[in-house]
């Protein structure tokens, strides 16, 4: 997604944007963001980052303080919700219980006058790309959580909008459905190739899904990357840490980052090679995840500890309290910027 | 154990259906059976001969087919009118205001319920009456004045404000359910706000205004206190037929019959209220 050519206008651009709610307390604090079309863009975040607002000001069931907000070349600041040409996929699905889900489906089209067999019909091909088309006369009560989630879907898709907006879609599901639901909102994305702006506090979901990523912290952005970039070359120690697990070093004042998966635990005495850093210590702690095992080593002080993740056959042998040597390559050590707040 | 719990759960039932069967389906047993009866015209007396000759009477004679269009009239427009005062009302209650505004507001339409009916019946008396405060305001404005004391307007205005709050209230509770991510959803889907209030909010009502509607239509339906205090020579509803039925002429089988066909007219509205939701939920 680099190195776009000039002419192909953003289907989301923010300018500058900024919000507090009541007793001004600031939720976004300047916000700047491009989002492209055909992008499966996500927000991440811890909660109160600033991830949901920045959505429902795209989707404009707020309005900004100041900035600017433009869909496809449009400024939209100031319009609202439904003139705008956005589909908003709800966290709570907020399907209409008075409604079968054929007419929560075709509710938009109704609304701007789509006569009725083609109404049906697009209905109809929107529960199938969800696999609900069987159910299409059951009301929303009659379904599980995850069915909802579907018609949610479908009820966005069936006005064919240049932009869905999603809020933590996925929240309620258990971790299979979840699994599968990433999938299916992919493959979904794909085929239909409209923009997807994801808002999400799973960085694992995030990273699985996205084409690129803006992470928030306390109503900033610290970063916009793809996947790889935001996890190899993350752009302050926030990002590290809330990517990934990561074992933050410092060297004469600067964080150093050092993935877990990188270190090796070796008996005591390893001799390293010039290129290999090591750290004496204990083990403290081990649990087994099945395929990785967590092991942390703890140095000669309290702060130094040290996270390794490691295949399960090489931490066979590992027990607790057992003195080791916690391995790794210099060039795996990652210098983090400074920050820069 | 599973035996015993069960005795128990019936011993808790016997007193509730007991009560109803004795004092509830009991009576209304006697009325219907009353109703075939006849009261002898020489010595007044209650003759239990099987008959439809009430029934025959009160199709027949036009006096009270009036008396019911009256009654089922005002009841309906008493209900409307509710319905178009209570809406503002219950809006901005559910959906506008804080929790403290909301309280006291709720507090304030409570209110009136804590005074006595007949009180407050009188009090529209003084206010609709021909030297009441209404005509005096008109006076002073320089309009001319306004007889509606004890007429069938009179009686429209006291029992819309009698049975106000009791639209209000479940109204209220109505909108109250409706979750704002609905009205978000609906207005990113391209609903004007008023496409919203259409399609969305005034369907999801619906229970909310039948449950108030039990009041304002079935109780005025059965009044006779309010015809009898500020309605006038022409405003008797089937209550005030029953009650000078029973109480002037004795002629209680025929006050059975009328209130029978009441009684039809509530049950099946009720049936119709329970299909629009009045009864679901809390």
């Amino acid at each position: 997604m680099q190195d776009k050519a000039p002419e192909i206008v953003p289907a989301v651009s923010l300018h500058n944007l900024t919000k507090s709610y009541g007793h001004g307390k600031p939720v976004l604090k300047g916000i700047d963001l491009e989002i492209w079309p055909g992008e499966f863009f996500t927000l991440l975040g811890p909660s109160g980052s600033g991830k949901t607002t920045t959505l429902r000001l795209i989707g404009g069931f707020e309005f900004p303080d100041a900035g600017e907000i433009s869909l496809c070349g449009e400024d939209v600041s100031r319009l609202p919700p439904y003139r705008r040409d956005v589909n908003t996929m709800f966290q709570d699905y907020a399907l209409f219980p008075h409604m079968s889900l054929r007419d929560n489906v075709a509710y938009g089209i109704k609304i701007r006058r789509v006569p009725e067999p083609k109404r049906r019909e697009r209905a109809t091909q929107a529960l199938e790309m969800v696999h609900l088309e069987g159910v299409a006369d059951r009301r929303p009560s009659q379904l599980s959580g995850g069915q909802r989630q579907r018609v949610a879907l479908a009820r966005a898709l069936v006005n064919e909008p240049s932009l869905i907006l999603l809020d933590e879609p996925l929240g309620a599901l258990d971790l299979k459905l979840r699994r599968e639901m990433q999938v299916e909102l992919k493959r979904i994305q794909k085929q239909t190739g409209i923009t997807f702006v994801y808002v999400t506090h799973d960085q694992e979901e995030a990273l699985s899904m996205s084409d690129r990523i803006a992470v928030f912290s306390e109503g900033r952005l610290e970063q916009v990357g793809t996947p790889q970039e935001l996890y190899e070359h993350p752009a302050s120690t926030f990002v590290a840490c809330f990517i990934g697990s990561s074992n933050i070093l410092t060297e004469a004042g600067q964080d150093i980052l050092l993935r877990p998966e990188d270190v090796r635990v070796e008996a005591q005495g390893y001799v390293p090679s010039p290129d290999e850093a090591v750290m004496p210590g204990t083990v403290t702690e081990i649990a087994y995840l099945g395929p990785v095992t967590r092991c942390r080593v703890r140095g000669a002080s309290e702060d130094d500890s040290i996270l390794a993740i490691l295949p399960s056959r090489l931490a066979r042998g590992l027990r607790e309290g057992e003195p080791v040597a916690a391995v790794w390559f210099r060039a795996a050590a990652y210098r983090l910027p400074a920050s820069a707040a | 154990m599973g035996l015993r719990r069960y005795a128990g759960n019936l011993a808790l039932l016997v007193p509730p259906f007991g009560w109803l069967t004795v004092f509830y389906l009991g009576s209304l047993f006697i009325l219907l059976l009353s109703a075939f009866w006849q009261v002898d015209s020489m010595t007044g007396e209650i003759v239990h001969d099987w008959t439809l000759d009430n029934f025959r009477v009160l199709f027949s004679d036009v006096t009270y087919r009036i008396v019911a269009q009256r009654t089922i009239g005002i009841a309906v427009l008493v209900t409307l009118t509710d319905i178009v005062l209570a809406w503002p009302l219950a809006w901005v209650i559910a959906r506008k205001v804080g929790p403290r505004l909301k309280l006291l507001l709720l507090v304030l339409v409570a209110l009136p319920l804590w005074s006595s009916m007949l009180a407050r019946i009188y009090a529209w008396r003084l206010i609709l009456g021909h030297d009441g405060v209404l005509n005096w305001f008109l006076h002073e404005a320089g309009l001319p004045g306004q007889s509606i004391a004890f007429t069938n307007v009179a009686l429209w205005l006291v029992f819309s404000y009698l049975w106000l709050p009791f639209m209000v209230m479940p109204l209220i509770a109505a909108l109250e359910r409706i979750p704002a991510s609905l009205l978000d959803a609906a207005g990113d889907m391209g609903a004007t706000p008023s496409q919203v209030l259409r399609t969305v909010i005034l369907p999801l009502a619906v229970p909310g205004m039948a449950a108030g509607s039990i009041f304002t239509f079935a109780v005025t339906l059965g009044d006779y206190v309010t015809p009898m205090l500020v309605g006038g020579a022409g405003s008797d509803f089937v209550g005030n037929v029953v009650y000078s039925n029973v109480g002037v002429s004795g002629n209680v089988p025929f006050a059975a019959a009328f209130s029978l066909l009441l009684l039809v007219v509530v049950a099946g509205y009720m049936l119709v209220a329970r299909r629009f939701g009045a009864f679901d939920g809390t």
